[in-house]
C-alpha cells in the first residue's frame, strides 16, 4: 500500500473540512472492509483516510413510527441486525447485514460503505432501494438527500462530490402490511460475491390479497445495481398470484443487462434474476401477511 | 446415526490409540513458529516483481531505478543465477533440465505464465519493498498464449519452448512442440477385449486447474553468510528437496546450504517446489543480510504449482453379467509453463481399481501457458478417477446393475496384475466395497425429489523412499526422536507411537523433534501419504538399534553373554536367570555410567508399499431453479492399513474429501482471454466453507500391509479420488443428464437443465 | 520516520504502546512491530479468518483493520486465550478433538469460537457452521472442528 495520512475527526464538520482539504485524494473510511482491500491492491489511491467513526452522526441507528429508520453510514451491519426496532420493521434490511461478508466483516463493515463503494454487485443496495431509502449527504456547501436508485452511477462510482461525505440513510417507516426481502445466488452459502441479488418490497391492502405497491431492484446484472419501475409498478392494483408474480419477474428479467465472467454468465444471471424475483416476492407478501 | 467406524485386525498398546499429538498445545495458543513467523537480526524484507502476461518475450529490464529506491539493498534478476554464465556444452545433457529449474525460479528470455518472476527485491521493510519493485522497468513483447491442453497440442499453436521436443515413446520428435511427453502403458489385447463385449462406452472428460489451497502461503527466509553458509528456514514439505533444489540452482554445495523445516501450514503436494528460496538467497548474498520472502494469495494462486487441468477420453468394454472386457484410455494432462504433470501416476491410478485383461493407456504431458503444476493430494489420480469411474457409472445405469455390485465383480485383489505392471500384494478393496454396501448410508435408500445418490472407488500407491531417525535414550528413560520428517497433520505423533510401541514404553515417554538437514539423515518429503509408513519403518528400525544396543549393556552389566538377553515390552531379562530382570527406566538410568549414552539411527528406504483404496457415497440435493447443489451425506471406507492414530486417519479422510468436494462443484482457475487469471482470491476460488458441507462419515477398514511391521499403509492421498466421480454421478442422476467436466457449477447445471 | 503515529490500545489486557505507519494493518503491527505472531496472515483480503482477532468486543480480520484504528481498543489475540492456570476449554477441545492438522488456521478459529461460545452458549451445529463459514481450514473437512466446538460448549455449560 502507499503511504497514507489518516485523521479521525470527532465532529461532522470536521470530517467534512478534512474530506474538502483533501479533495480526490482523501477517502473516507468507515468498516474499511472494501477500502483496505482497494487500497492494497492498487485499485484506488489515496494520501489521506478520514476515518469517520467518532462522528456522531455516522453511527447513530434511529427508528421513529414517524420518521422511519436512519442508519448512520458507518454503523457496522452487526449494529443494524442486532437492533431490535430494525429487526422488527425492517427484515428485508436484517436479510442484507446478515449476509454480507463473514461474521468478522460483518463487525466492521457498513451498510454506508457499501453504499459508497457502489459495487455492482453489492447486497445492501438492492433492498435499500426496494425501502425507497434516501442517501443523506453532507459536503462544503452543506446537505444534500439523493434517493439511493439514484446514487450509484457506474462501477465503483457515485454521485458524491469532491469533499462531500454520506451521513445516513433514511428509509421511510414501513407501511401497514408492507414487506421486504433480500435474496442471491452465490455457489457457496457464504462468503461471496453475488451472481445475482434481487430486493424487493411490497405493501398489500388490508385484506393481504392485493398490491398496493411494490418495488423491486438488482444486483451484479448491470453497471450499477438497477431500480425494475415497472416490474415493481406491474403488482400496483392487482391481486396477489402466481401470475402477477411472473408477470414481474418478466419485467425484472428485462432489465437485467448483466456480462460474462468469472461469476456467472448473461443467461444464468437474467434466469438468476427471475428465480430471485420471485423467491423475494413471495417472502415479501408473506412478511406483509404478517405469516413469518 | 454412524459417524466415525474403525473395524480393527489387531490391537496394540501404543499404536492405534488417540494420543495427543506433541506440538498441540503450541499450536492451539499460537506459539508454534510457522515460516513467516520468523524474525532475525537485520532482516529485510523481499518482494518479487511478475510478469503481467501469460506470454511474452522479455526485451529489457531496467532495475537502475529501483536499485535507488529508499532503503533498497539488492535487486535480482535472472542475469544473477550462476546458470546465466554457464554454457550449453558446460552443461550438456543436463542443459534443459537446468535451464527450466532456472528460468523457472526468475524468467530469462520468455515468461510463460502470469506470475512468472521476473525480478526481486530486498529492501528495509515490506512496503519499501513494494515500492521499489514498482520502478523495476520490463518492456515486454506479448505473444499470445496456449491455454489448454487441445488448444496447446494443436500443429499451430504457440510454442513455449522453442527447443521441447516430444519424447514419444522413447524417440524425439523431429519439430518441436507443446507435447513435452507421449506415454504409454498396455496390457492384453485391447481390440480382441473390445469385440468380447456387450456394451462398449466411450466419452470425453475435461477437469480445470485447481489448487491445494493450503491456508499458509509460500515463504523463505535465507541467510548467506559470508564464509559460503548458505542458511534457509521456510515452509517445506521437503527440506531436503529444498536443499538440493537450492544448490542446483545456485551451484553451491550440498553441505554449504542448510534447511530449517519451520512448521508449515498445509501443502498437499503444493509445497515442495522451491520457488522463493533461490530468490531470497541470492538477495540475501547480494545485500550480506538475511531476507524474508513472502507470497501474497494472488502469488499463490498465480506462481506456486495449482494441479492440472485435464483432458481425457475412456473407452470401456463390458459384458453384460458386469465384467470388464477392455479399456483403451488416453489423458492430457496439463504440465504448465515447464514439463511435469502427474500423467504418469494418472495413468497408473487409472484402471489401478479394476481387474483389467485387456487395458492401454497412453498419457501427454503438455506445456501451457499457466503455473508449472505441481503435486496435488494423489496427483493425477482424482482427474483419471473421474472419468474412469463415470464410465462405470454409465455402464452400472444402462446395464442395471449396482455400482458396488458392479465394482465387486472386477475389484482388484492380491494376485491381480496392474495395466502398467506390478501384482497387487493383500490389498483391501473387496473389504471397503464390502463396508460400504454393509454401511447404514448405503442401506438407507435415498428419497426425494432432486436428489442423486453417487458412488465411486479410488486408488493411491503409497510409496516408502527414504526416511531417517536417531533415537536417544534419556537418563529418566524417555526418548528424543530426531526425525526429518515436517508434520503437516499429526505425524509427530504416529512416528512416536511406532517407536513407543516397539520398545514397549508409553507414548508419552517419546519426544519427536523435527530438525534441520544437517541434523539427521536423508528423508524424503512428508507428502504421497509416505511419513507414517516410511519414517515410522525408520522409527521402528531405530528402536531396534536402541533395543539391540541396550541387550547388548544389560549383557555387559550382568557379565552374561548377549544371546542369554532378553528385551519384550519394555523390560530386559536374563532368558534362564529370573533375577536378572530391568525395565527400560531402570537400564536407562545406569547407561551413562556403564559405557555411555545410547543412541540408535536408522537410514531406510522401505519397499512394501501397501496400496491402498476408498470408496465413497454420497447424497446430494440440487435446486433446479438455481443449480445449487447441496451434499446432504458423504460417507468414506477406506483401507488405511493399521490406523496408528484413528483421529488423524479419519481427519485425513475428512480433509481430502472435503478437498474432493470443492474440485467437483466450484473450485477453478478462471483465465480470461490474456491468460491471466481473473480470480486469484480466496473470495473468488471457492473453496468449501464451513456451512457448506455436512459430517463427513468414515470407516476405516484395517487390511493390515503385509509390507509393514504394523501394517500401515498410508491414508492422505486416497480420499481425494473418489469424491469427484461420485458428485460427478450423483448430480446425473439428480438431473438426469451426465456432466463430463469440472466443476460442475451451478452454471453448468443450469445449462444442463 | 515521516508519518509514524504514536498508538496506545491495550492488548490482552496489557496496555501497549506502539509506532506504525497508518499504512500498516492491525495484522501486520501485532507480527511485525509487537513480534505477537500466533495470529497469522493467509490471505490479507478478509477471506480466510487466520488473522481474527477480538476488536472492541466483536471478531473482526485483522488484516482489515489499520493499526492506527487501535487507539483507545481494547484487543483480543489468540495469545490472550490460554490463562496461566492452563489451557482455555476450547484450546483443549480443539486439542482432544483432533481438529487441527496443520494448525495455521488454528488460532483464527479459536479466538473466533471463544467469542461465539461467550455471546451464544447454546448454539447448534448449524449456527456454529453459520458463525465459522468466514474462518478457512483446508486440512480437516471441518468435521472434527464442528465436534470440538460443541464439545467445548458442553465443557463450557457444565
Amino acid at each position: 500500500m502507499e503511504a497514507i495520512e489518516y485523521t479521525t475527526p470527532k465532529t461532522l464538520a470536521e470530517a467534512v473540512q478534512a474530506m474538502a482539504d483533501k479533495g480526490d485524494r482523501a477517502r473516507a473510511l468507515a468498516g474499511g472492509t472494501d477500502l483496505l482491500v482497494q487500497l492494497r491492491g492498487g485499485r484506488r489511491s489515496a494520501d489521506l483516510i478520514v476515518d469517520v467513526k467518532d462522528v456522531p452522526e455516522l453511527n447513530q441507528i434511529s427508528y421513529d413510527a414517524q420518521d422511519g429508520l436512519t442508519i448512520g453510514a458507518a454503523a457496522p451491519c452487526y449494529q443494524i441486525y442486532q437492533d431490535p426496532a430494525v429487526a422488527a420493521n425492517y427484515p428485508g434490511l436484517v436479510d442484507s447485514a446478515s449476509l454480507i461478508g463473514s461474521i468478522q466483516i460483518q463487525g466492521r463493515a457498513s451498510l454506508g460503505g457499501n453504499l459508497c463503494n457502489s459495487a455492482p454487485s453489492a447486497d445492501a443496495i438492492p433492498v435499500m432501494i426496494a425501502l425507497g431509502a434516501v442517501a443523506n449527504i453532507a459536503g462544503p456547501n452543506g446537505t444534500r438527500q439523493v434517493a439511493v436508485e439514484d446514487f450509484c452511477t457506474g462501477p465503483g462510482r457515485n454521485v458524491l462530490e469532491s469533499g462531500e461525505v454520506l451521513v445516513s440513510v433514511t428509509m421511510p417507516a414501513p407501511q401497514a402490511n408492507s414487506g421486504a426481502s433480500y435474496l442471491r445466488f452465490i455457489p457457496r452459502n457464504e462468503m461471496d460475491i453475488a451472481v445475482a441479488g434481487v430486493g424487493s418490497s411490497v405493501v398489500l391492502d388490508a385484506s393481504g390479497q392485493n398490491f398496493v405497491s411494490a418495488r423491486i431492484s438488482l444486483a451484479s446484472v448491470a453497471p450499477t445495481p438497477v431500480f425494475c419501475r415497472e416490474a415493481g409498478a406491474s403488482l400496483s392494483g392487482k391481486a396477489v398470484s402466481d401470475e402477477a408474480v411472473e408477470a414481474a419477474a418478466q419485467l425484472a428479467m428485462a432489465d437485467a443487462v448483466p456480462i460474462n465472467d468469472m461469476r456467472g454468465t448473461v443467461r444464468q444471471r437474467i434466469h438468476l434474476v427471475g428465480v430471485l424475483t420471485r423467491r423475494t416476492l413471495n417472502i415479501a407478501i408473506q412478511r406483509a401477511r404478517g405469516e413469518e | 446415526m454412524t459417524s466415525n467406524i474403525v473395524l480393527s485386525e489387531v490391537e496394540y498398546n501404543v499404536v492405534g490409540k488417540r494420543h495427543l499429538r506433541p506440538d498441540g498445545v503450541d499450536k492451539v495458543t499460537g506459539r508454534a513458529q510457522y515460516g513467516a513467523d520468523i524474525r532475525l537480526a537485520g532482516l529485510l524484507a523481499g518482494k518479487v516483481l511478475r510478469s503481467p502476461h501469460a506470454h511474452a518475450r522479455i526485451k529489457s529490464i531496467d532495475t537502475t531505478a529501483a536499485a535507488a529506491g529508499p532503503g533498497v539493498h539488492a535487486v535480482v534478476t535472472a542475469g544473477d543465477l550462476p546458470f546465466a554464465a554457464l554454457t550449453r556444452e558446460e552443461l550438456g545433457g543436463d542443459y534443459q533440465r537446468l535451464k527450466f529449474a532456472n528460468n523457472h525460479v526468475l524468467a530469462a528470455d520468455k515468461v510463460l505464465f502470469k506470475g512468472h518472476p521476473v525480478a526481486a527485491v530486498a529492501a528495509e521493510s515490506q512496503h519499501l519493498a513494494e515500492e521499489a519493485v514498482k520502478l523495476i522497468r520490463v518492456e515486454y513483447e506479448v505473444l499470445p498464449p496456449a491455454m489448454t491442453v487441445r488448444e496447446a497440442m494443436e500443429p499451430d499453436a504457440p510454442l513455449l519452448h522453442d527447443d521441447l521436443y516430444t519424447s514419444e515413446l522413447g524417440q524425439l520428435s523431429e519439430r518441436p512442440s507443446n507435447i513435452a511427453a507421449h506415454m504409454a502403458f498396455a496390457t492384453g489385447d485391447v481390440e480382441l477385449g473390445l469385440t468380447q463385449a456387450d456394451l462398449v462406452v466411450e466419452r470425453e472428460y475435461q477437469t480445470a486447474s485447481v489448487h491445494q489451497g493450503y491456508i499458509e502461503p509460500h515463504n523463505a527466509t535465507a541467510f548467506w553468510n559470508a564464509d559460503g553458509q548458505l542458511n534457509i528456514w521456510c515452509s517445506t514439505q521437503g527440506p531436503f528437496v529444498v536443499r538440493t533444489n537450492v544448490a542446483d540452482i545456485l551451484r553451491h554445495p550440498v553441505s554449504r546450504v542448510k534447511v530449517t523445516p519451520m512448521e508449515i501450514g498445509g501443502g498437499f503436494g503444493g509445497k515442495i517446489t522451491a520457488y522463493l528460496e533461490p530468490i531470497a538467497a541470492l538477495l540475501s548474498q547480494k545485500s550480506g543480510r538475511p531476507v524474508k520472502l513472502l507470497m501474497s494469495r494472488t502469488e499463490v494462486f498465480e506462481a506456486s504449482g495449482p494441479a492440472p487441468g485435464t483432458w481425457m477420453k475412456v473407452k470401456l468394454g463390458v459384458t453384460r453379467e458386469g465384467r470388464i472386457t477392455a479399456a483403451d484410455i488416453t489423458l492430457a494432462f496439463e504440465a504448465g509453463a515447464y514439463p511435469g504433470s502427474p500423467v504418469m501416476q494418472g495413468a497408473a491410478c487409472a484402471l489401478a481399481c479394476y481387474d483389467v485383461p485387456n487395458g492401454r493407456i497412453n498419457g501427454y504431458d503438455v506445456v501451457v501457458n499457466k503455473p508449472k503444476t505441481a503435486a496435488y493430494r494423489a496427483p493425477g489420480s482424482p482427474q483419471a478417477a473421474f472419468a474412469v469411474e463415470s464410465v462405470i457409472d454409465e455402464i452400472c445405469e444402462e446395464l442395471g446393475l449396482d455400482p458396488v455390485e458392479f465394482r465387486l465383480r472386477n475389484a482388484a485383489k492380491e494376485g491381480v496384475r496392474r495395466v502398467e505392471g506390478p501384482v497387487y500384494r493383500r490389498v483391501g478393496l473387496v473389504e471397503c466395497l464390502e463396508a460400504a454396501r454393509n454401511h447404514d448410508h448405503y442401506r438407507t435408500p435415498l428419497e426425494g425429489e432432486n436428489r442423486g445418490r453417487g458412488v465411486a472407488a479410488g486408488f493411491w500407491f503409497n510409496r516408502g523412499f527414504q526416511s531417517s531417525v536417531n533415537l536417544t535414550v534419556n537418563p529418566d528413560g524417555t526418548v528424543n526422536l530426531i526425525e526429518g520428517s515436517v508434520d503437516i497433520g499429526g505425524s509427530r505423533a504416529t512416528i512416536a507411537q511406532q517407536a513407543a510401541e516397539t520398545l514397549g514404553i508409553a507414548y508419552d515417554e517419546v519426544k519427536p523433534t523435527v530438525v534441520d538437514t544437517d541434523s539427521i539423515g536423508y528423508t524424503m518429503v512428508t507428502g504421497g501419504s509416505r511419513t507414517t509408513f516410511a519414517t515410522g519403518w525408520a522409527a521402528i528400525e531405530a528402536a531396534e538399534d536402541v533395543k539391540r544396543q541396550l541387550v547388548e549393556r544389560a549383557a555387559k552389566i550382568w557379565d552374561t553373554p548377549i544371546e542369554d538377553v532378553e528385551y519384550a515390552d519394555g523390560v530386559l531379562s536374563h532368558k534362564s536367570d529370573p533375577e536378572l530382570r530391568m525395565t527400560f527406566k531402570e537400564l536407562a538410568r545406569q547407561l551413562l555410567g556403564t559405557g555411555g549414552g545410547v543412541t540408535g539411527v536408522s537410514n531406510v528406504d522401505p519397499a512394501g508399499e501397501g496400496n491402498s483404496f476408498g470408496v465413497h457415497i454420497v447424497d446430494l440435493e440440487v435446486d433446479p431453479d438455481t443449480g445449487k447443489v447441496t451434499i446432504l451425506r458423504y460417507t468414506a471406507v477406506q483401507d488405511a492399513g493399521k490406523a496408528v492414530h484413528p483421529s488423524y486417519v479419519e481427519g485425513q479422510m475428512q480433509g481430502g474429501v472435503v478437498q474432493g468436494i470443492g474440485w467437483a462443484l466450484n473450485e477453478e482457475y478462471f483465465f480470461n482471454d490474456q491468460g491471466q487469471m481473473m480470480n486469484s482470491s480466496f473470495l473468488d476460488y471457492r473453496m468449501p466453507t464451513a456451512l457448506d458441507l455436512p459430517m463427513i462419515d468414515t470407516v476405516i477398514v484395517e487390511v493390515a500391509n503385509p509390507g509393514h511391521p504394523y501394517g500401515v499403509r498410508g491414508v492422505g492421498e486416497v480420499p481425494i479420488v473418489p469424491p469427484l466421480p461420485a458428485i460427478g454421478s450423483a448430480i446425473s442422476h439428480a438431473i438426469g443428464s451426465r456432466m463430463r467436466r469440472l466443476p460442475v457449477t451451478p452454471g453448468a447445471i443450469l445449462e444442463a437443465l | 520516520m515521516p508519518g509514524v503515529v504514536h498508538v496506545q490500545t491495550t492488548i490482552n489486557g496489557n496496555p501497549t504502546d506502539f509506532l506504525c505507519e497508518p499504512r500498516q494493518s492491525l495484522l501486520e503491527v501485532l507480527r511485525d512491530v509487537l513480534g505477537m505472531t500466533g495470529t497469522k496472515e493467509g490471505c490479507n483480503d478478509g477471506n480466510c479468518g487466520a488473522c481474527t482477532v477480538v476488536f472492541d468486543g466483536r471478531i473482526v480480520t485483522s488484516c482489515l483493520v489499520l493499526g492506527v484504528e487501535a487507539q483507545g481498543k481494547e484487543i483480543t489475540t489468540i495469545e490472550g486465550v490460554a490463562s496461566p492456570e492452563g489451557l482455555h476449554p476450547v484450546q483443549q477441545a480443539f486439542l482432544e478433538n483432533a481438529a487441527l492438522q496443520c494448525g495455521i488456521c488454528t488460532p483464527g478459529f479459536i479466538v473466533a469460537t471463544k467469542a461465539l461460545l461467550e455471546q451464544e452458549p447454546d448454539a447448534d451445529e448449524g449456527r456454529i457452521r453459520h458463525w465459522l463459514a468466514g474462518n478457512l481450514c483446508r486440512c480437516t473437512g471441518y468435521d472434527k472442528i464442528v465436534r470440538a466446538v460443541l464439545d467445548a460448549e458442553t465443557k463450557l455449560n457444565a
